[in-house]
């Protein structure tokens, strides 16, 4: 099979190809058939690969060399791809999340003008994305890096009539080049240490060439992992995440939950080699993947759109990601970005079948009560949340809970903690965006006279809108299911060792060498029941504010005319409520929203904006027009390049 | 005989009037006169060289002598087109001051 | 007195030769040809090129030189002579529409666009300084009128007024340099000159001969501080004149320009190799930025080819083997991918009113998907962005950098490609972002347009997904 591993990417790149050039010229089932056949076929492919990978055991690690592609003197780089278990994972979950966020686009996107322009895009963003997991070397990674940072930018500023949108895809692009410089800076660096860009040759080298915490690993990890803080959103650079949700829904699901935003984890997992001989680097991605989380998870506390919430609850997951990969946890970080990849993907794609239903509208001020009204949309919605909380046996608390127990393990008991802490607020978060969606009173009007037209751009109802929400149709509905059943039980691959074999353990051991001794399984169970405790309460405290103290307002609110306008007081109210325990918190976040990430650095990315501009002006102003100026200042360059030349 | 260092200065002389000329003048005339000034300086540089630097050499090799030959045919090339393009923008513009010739800038 | 004859070799000269035959032919022609059948001088015209495209390849490896060693046909100068040829053929192909659209079409554009290429080829193919500066008068003389064709336009004879004045100028420099050098020196030579300089030490009047010899070429390739002209000219010129100059005469002089400083100068490297590096460091930069508030595209393409000299010179300060082949291969890359670009802003022009101003192509991309497609991935390969050809470009200037202990340079390169990003995104943007702006209904785009700019996408793309095949070649242009 491995002779056909080049379909993988290739059947993608077809569909967006044919789809750029035809798509106007195709009815819409053609589109669909191509874009959405193309993924389909590229993951069976993948899933033939993983079983051969898989069949392989011990020596599951190919490297095909497709062809050579920038040959210079001794030194050659080829278009070659690495086929390991790391990699084969990945491919499962690009191709394999990819299609199901494919299918629900047909749904989803129906009624929008650019159908093709839309396929087009995202097939060419799963062939990059490919690219990137499957390069072996850093080049090829670095063609797959930029690439999706494109096709991310295409697909944020999707809907480019509105200015937001626009805005946007800017930021996300101006934002992330900054960390791609970090990372082209450290391929050039590797390339002057080990000659090579080759990652079985770099990695090979760098035990051999240099002892532990050698200065020159130290900088070539950090530079990279400046990459792995653009493109996965973390501290400093998070900045374009939240923005980027003016995307398409089904985008944001894909490429800012569950693939592109994962492409710094798997860098980092996949250069372990020099992260860890780089003892400080490795501290710094834990330290910033912690704090990242945290910050983030408490932002998404107050915020009130939906996808918000879900963006940032995506920079606090990576944020856990980069702790585990960072205390030398690889295993465990590929672990949670799969679960989370499954997970994510459904908490976006219920919130993109919500606005479908409500006419665009993500504002949970203007949501509520949609149990009833979206029986599949809820139940998924619930598995994912339960997933995401940690909640026993389902997928997010095994990744979760191991991530936890190696940082407990490794001695870094402040980030344990900030871990802990973390998980908490996260069933809290998510659970408050549940309820506040698909339960309590409905703060919009039944219209049952209107067939609500499927729109997706945000639109920004004023007051007290009217719906007539409905389920989404099967092609949406569908994908979540799929997602819902894996998010449930992805999580068994990596039992804890006190509670079953750890099979991902040993399907990573030819990449990330044997698994370390076990926890003792006294320190395990207390671990996993601190992971459980703070997930209850989390989701505990959200059952009572939003659930059960309600109660009192609402029996109130009965009894008074225009009930509706009097739900929206009480929410205040409710709001005000919540916010007496959680003054300090909310405090602390309105803070970190509004101080540093508005004014700080949107400040700063703003402001290197006006100084290049500013810097360009002045240049112009040397352009005057008149040749004889332009002659004089030549005649100064002369003479300064002579004087030169001459004084030396 | 004179030294070499006699016609390079007196060459260096005539070059930096040459400069001066392209640079101070405002007529486009009087600017190509400044370089044509300018290629003449290098001509009197090229012919002491050739005679100078290898005494020997000269029966040889006329490069020197050749180069000046040729700088003085292009001379005669540029002067040609300049005068020809001067003529041009006079007719659109009724100027040949280089100064009024500033649409395109920054 | 004895008299040294030269040997002569006509054969070496042949692609020259066949394209100033072919000149003398359209010239002739033009006198013969009705108006309405002037674009058969056009056909005529790339045919010759063609041919004198076949004579350089069966001349590949011959490593030949002849008249007393003052011409030579080496790997590295036929690549460029192909280079040259291809980015004349492209430039005539965007011309036969655009200059009949412009009512300029006589046959005397593509005389005087034949005689510039001969001049670049001679001096791609000098190894004298004397047929260097030669070559370098008859490639620039006819680019003075070309810029000025359109004589009812005033920005047009402004751009021919000012190249005019200002290469002049920088001329009597370089010349000055020459004489300096040939007066330190004993010879116009450069083997010689290399030979020379290996046994003596330097002087000042040398030291001044080489700087103002860089001077000079600077000028050519549009280096800052010595790049003035360029936004200005590049506005003016005729577009299609526009879109050679940007190329081909990059190619010629780099060409030159290598061979002087890389091969008859290396005993003084430590001093010019730091002055290079300053200029490639000013060059990209202010080229970047620069071109970052431009709201014409023929400024901005302006201010990007300023940057690209930058990057190129890099290679030059790598001085190696490589730095060499790279410098080939990036001006190939550029060649094709810039050709693009202007022919796909020729032809979203609407007959002779071109769409010159960024925010006018605002909806392109909804009127015309595959040149806005064109477009973008020509833009894309001129910032570097993988996988076109730009990029491969980049990596090998700046893979010879590092290797050669320039590192530092090539992260600057790195710095400033990441800037370029920016304006080279903003026409994409307006193509595609925008409501389309009017009058863009009934616009055809040129058959001989549209086969230019096939040419040119499918090079950009093979250029980077393959290629090895042009970098192996690349490679082989080692001079001797």
């Amino acid at each position: 099979m491995i002779n056909y591993l080049w379909l993988v990417p290739a059947l993608p790149l077809a569909g967006a190809a044919i789809n750029a050039i035809f798509s106007r010229k195709m009815p819409r089932w053609l589109v669909s058939v191509l874009g959405v056949g193309s993924v389909g076929l590229s993951f069976l492919v993948a899933l033939a690969e993983f079983f051969t990978v898989l069949g392989a055991g011990a020596q599951g690690v190919f490297n095909v060399s497709i062809y050579s592609w920038i040959p210079v003197g001794n030194f050659k780089i080829d278009v070659a791809f690495l086929l390991d278990p790391l990699s084969a994972l990945m491919l499962l979950g690009v191709t394999g999340v990819g299609f199901l966020i494919h299918v629900y686009s047909t749904g989803y996107m129906a009624e929008d003008e650019s159908y093709g322009r839309f396929f087009t895009y995202l097939n060419l963003f799963v062939f990059s994305m490919l690219i990137l997991v499957l390069g072996s070397n850093y080049l090829l990674m670095y063609v797959g890096w930029a690439l999706v940072g494109l096709c991310s930018y295409l697909l944020i500023s999707f809907w480019f009539t509105r200015p937001a949108a626009a805005a946007a895809g800017k930021k996300a692009f101006i934002t992330t080049r900054i960390g791609d410089f970090g990372f082209g800076l450290g391929v050039i660096l590797i390339f002057v240490t080990f000659g090579s860009l080759n990652f079985a040759d770099v990695f090979a080298r760098a035990p051999q060439m240099f002892q532990l915490g050698a200065p020159i690993i130290t900088t070539i990890t950090l530079l990279l992992f400046a990459g792995a803080v653009g493109k996965s959103a973390q501290l400093p650079l998070y900045v374009w995440l939240p923005d980027a949700m003016e995307g398409p829904t089904p985008v944001s699901a894909l490429i800012h939950a569950a693939t592109m935003v994962t492409a710094g984890v798997y860098m980092v997992a996949r250069s372990h080699v020099l992260f860890s001989l780089a003892p400080f680097s490795s501290e710094v991605v834990a330290v910033i993947g912690a704090v990242t989380a945290l910050f983030a998870a408490t932002i998404a506390l107050t915020q009130m759109d939906l996808k918000r919430v879900l963006a940032y609850s995506t920079i606090s997951q990576l944020g856990y990601m980069f702790l585990g990969v960072g205390v030398a946890a690889y295993g465990a970080g590929i672990f949670h970005l799969m679960t989370h990849a499954f997970f994510k993907a459904l908490l976006f794609l219920a919130a993109g079948s919500v606005m479908h239903a409500m006419n665009g509208v993500i504002d949970m001020r203007q949501l509520g009560g949609l149990r009833s009204k979206m029986r599949w949309t809820y139940i998924t919605f619930f598995a994912a949340a339960l997933a995401i909380s940690g909640f026993p046996l389902f997928s997010g608390f095994f990744s979760k809970d191991e991530i936890l127990a190696q940082a407990f393990e490794s001695g870094h008991i402040i980030l344990w903690a900030i871990g802990l802490l973390t998980a908490g607020l996260t069933a809290f978060y998510i659970f408050r965006a549940f309820f506040l969606t698909f339960h309590t009173q409905a703060r919009w009007t039944e219209d049952e006279g209107r067939k609500t037209e499927s729109r997706h751009s945000p639109s920004s109802v004023v007051g007290h809108p009217s719906f007539h929400p409905h389920e989404s149709p099967a092609s949406m509905t569908v994908p979540l299911a799929i997602l819902a059943v894996l998010a449930v039980v992805a999580g068994f691959v990596g039992m804890p060792s006190v509670m079953g074999p750890n099979f991902l353990e040993g399907f990573f051991a030819p990449v990330f060498g044997e698994a370390a001794a076990a926890i003792p399984a006294g320190t395990e169970w207390m671990l996993i029941g601190a992971s459980v405790a703070v997930g209850l309460i989390g989701i505990g405290v959200a059952y009572w504010f939003y659930i059960a103290s309600p109660e009192i307002p609402v029996n109130l609110a009965a009894q008074f005319k225009g009930i509706y306008t009097l739900l929206w007081n009480k929410y205040y109210v409710d709001e005000f409520y919540s916010a007496v325990f959680v003054e300090p918190g909310r405090r602390l976040a309105m803070f970190l929203w509004q101080v540093i990430d508005v004014q700080v650095i949107d400040g700063f990315a703003n402001g290197l904006g006006r100084a290049m501009a500013s810097f360009s002006g002045a240049l112009r102003g040397w352009q005057t027009g008149y040749a004889r100026a332009y002659a004089l200042l030549m005649l100064v360059g002369t003479v300064i390049v002579i004087g030169w030349l001459m004084l030396r | 005989m004179i030294p070499l260092q006699f016609y390079l200065i007196v060459a260096a002389i005539l070059f930096c009037l040459g400069l001066f000329g392209a640079l101070a003048r405002r007529n486009a005339v009087a600017i190509l006169m400044g370089i044509e000034l300018m290629l003449n300086a290098v001509n009197i540089n090229l012919v002491a060289f050739w005679r100078y630097v290898k005494p020997a050499a000269p029966t040889m090799d006329l490069a020197g002598q050749i180069f000046a030959l040729f700088v003085v045919t292009l001379a005669a090339a540029e002067a040609a087109i300049g005068l020809a393009l001067i003529i041009a923008i006079y007719r659109s513009r009724d100027t040949v001051n280089v100064e009024d010739v500033d649409l395109m800038k920054w | 007195m004895p008299i040294l004859v030269p040997d002569i070799n006509l054969r070496i000269i042949a692609p020259a030769l066949i394209v100033t035959v072919t000149a003398i032919v359209v010239l002739l022609g033009e006198l013969v040809t009705p108006a309405e059948r002037k674009r058969w001088l056009g056909y005529l015209s790339i045919a010759g090129l063609v041919v004198a495209a076949f004579a350089a390849f069966s001349l590949w490896g011959a490593n030949a030189s002849g008249f007393s060693g003052m011409v030579v046909a080496d790997n590295f100068g036929l690549f460029l002579t192909l280079t040259i040829a291809l980015s004349a053929a492209l430039s005539i192909l965007l011309s036969i529409p655009f200059i009949h659209a412009h009512e300029i079409d006589q046959g005397e554009y593509y005389v005087l666009l034949l005689a510039s290429v001969a001049g670049m080829i001679v001096m791609a193919t000098a190894t004298d300084l004397i047929v260097i500066f030669l070559g370098l008068e008859l490639l620039s003389l006819p680019l003075y009128i070309l810029a000025a064709f359109q004589r009812e336009d005033t920005r047009s004879l402004e751009a021919g007024i000012k190249y005019f004045l200002l290469g002049a100028f920088s001329s009597a420099f370089f010349l000055y340099g020459i004489a300096l050098v040939f007066g330190a020196t004993g010879t116009t030579n450069l083997a010689k000159i290399a030979a020379s300089l290996a046994q003596s030490a330097g002087s000042p009047m040398l030291s001044i001969g080489v700087g103002l010899l860089m001077v000079g070429f600077a000028f050519k390739v549009a280096l800052v501080p010595f790049h003035w002209w360029t936004p200005d000219v590049y506005d003016g010129a005729p577009t299609t004149v526009t879109a050679f100059m940007s190329v081909a005469v990059k190619a010629a002089a780099f060409g030159a320009f290598f061979r002087t400083f890389q091969f008859a100068l290396p005993a003084l490297a430590l001093d010019w190799r730091a002055v290079a590096a300053v200029l490639a460091v000013l060059t990209m930069t202010l080229g970047n930025v620069a071109a970052l508030l431009q709201s014409n595209v023929k400024r901005m393409l302006a201010y990007s080819s300023i940057a690209h000299a930058g990057y190129i010179l890099i290679a030059l300060v790598a001085m190696s083997a490589n730095g060499l082949s790279s410098a080939l291969f990036y001006l190939l890359a550029y060649t094709v991918t810039n050709l693009g670009a202007f022919g796909a802003v020729i032809a979203l022009s609407d007959g002779a009113r071109e769409r010159l101003e960024i925010k006018d192509f605002a909806g392109a991309a909804r009127e015309h998907p595959l040149v806005a497609l064109a477009l973008t991935i020509c833009l894309l390969s001129l910032a570097g962005f993988p996988p076109f050809a730009g990029f491969v470009g980049k990596f090998l200037i700046f893979g010879a950098a590092v290797e050669t202990g320039w590192a530092w340079l090539a992260v600057i390169g790195v710095l400033n490609s990441l800037v370029s990003v920016y304006f080279y995104l903003r026409p994409v943007v307006q193509m595609y972002m925008s409501e389309p702006a009017e009058g863009w209904s009934g616009i055809r785009v040129a058959p001989l347009v549209a086969l230019a700019l096939l040419i040119a996408v499918i090079s950009v793309i093979a250029l980077g997904v393959f290629p090895a095949p042009a970098i192996a070649l690349a490679a082989g242009g080692l001079i001797r």
